[in-house]
């Protein structure tokens, strides 16, 4: 099964990243911007068949290590079957 | 006072930590490295060093707080040992949750590697003792995540409980109520973005820092 992980920072905190490639952006002309948000995208092949399984393990691992709950949200997404 | 380092692939005050801890007690400072899973049993205090421990890959400090050695630190903090993280160190007690909230890309994007004046906001603890509460004190800052991030509640019950250590005097890298340093309820974790350890002896400019590893090898003869 492949897990397709998106972690994303929380509504409200401060994404100087975002806001640097905001600005960068601008100056290349794109000026009608109005916000950007940087996050991270972790692609996962699991050994596992079952899609509730292989959602509640990627869960796990959100909360245990991949995403930093204090700042961070997550999402996840089956994006197919193991090659 | 009998310290140890934990040493992590990427770390790299690791000495220069081990040699302020050393410089105060006169004992070799026992280096504890990742993949073990004890601490040796007579240690009074470990050192976490700066650095970029596992190339700050995911975030920074979140894969050297789940490397075996942190089990084993974690058991330490909570039977009550004294703990010390600089810098990186800092990071990887906040992934830990042995100290709350968490360090963020700096606000103003850039690496910063400078003198810092803080503020000592809390001197009745093992690290802080050689100071006066509201004493300014210069310790140098490295580093590229050194935004300090904690929701109202958390920062609330920093404030109720004495947590935080040391303010920046002007906010370098956008930490919340400049914040460079905290403490566990305990008051025996202290987490700190600058580098007491580099400023630890007037042959390198400064010895401001040098007073922490002053307090605490005090603490411990």
């Amino acid at each position: 099964m492949k897990l397709l992980i998106n972690i994303t920072l929380k509504e409200g905190v401060l994404d100087p990243q975002g806001l640097a490639i905001k600005n960068s952006l601008s100056t290349l002309g794109f000026e009608n911007i109005n916000t950007v948000k940087q996050g991270k995208i972790i692609e996962i092949d699991i050994f596992e068949s079952d899609i509730k399984n292989a959602e509640a393990q990627a869960s796990l691992m959100c909360e245990k290590l991949l995403a930093n709950i204090v700042i961070e949200d997550y999402s996840v997404k089956i994006i197919g079957k193991s090659a | 006072m009998r310290a140890a380092i934990i040493i992590f692939p990427g770390s790299n005050c690791d000495r220069d930590l081990a040699l302020a801890f050393k410089k105060v007690s006169g004992r070799k400072t026992r280096l504890i490295w990742h993949k073990d899973s004890e601490i040796p049993k007579d240690i009074d205090i470990i050192g976490i060093p700066g650095g970029f421990s596992f190339g700050d890959y995911l975030r920074s400090g979140a894969i050297a707080a789940r490397s075996p050695v942190c089990n084993a630190l974690i058991r330490f903090a909570q039977t009550g040992g004294y703990i010390l993280g600089v810098c990186n160190g800092f990071q990887i007690l906040t992934e830990t949750k042995l100290l709350p909230g968490t360090l963020m890309r700096n606000s103003g994007i850039k690496y910063l590697c400078k003198d810092t004046e803080l503020i000592v906001e809390n001197n009745n603890t093992a690290f802080t003792h050689g100071y006066q509460r509201k004493q300014k004190v210069t310790i140098p800052i490295a580093h590229h995540d050194g935004n300090y991030f904690a929701d109202n509640k958390t920062l609330k019950e920093l404030y109720e409980h004495d947590s935080i250590a040391f303010k920046y005097r002007n906010n370098p890298n956008g930490s919340k109520d400049n914040i460079a340093g905290i403490l566990s309820k305990n008051k025996r974790v202290l987490g700190m973005m600058p580098h007491p350890e580099r400023l630890n002896d007037q042959a390198l400019g400064g010895s401001d820092g040098a007073l922490i590893f002053g307090a605490l090898d005090t603490m411990f003869n």
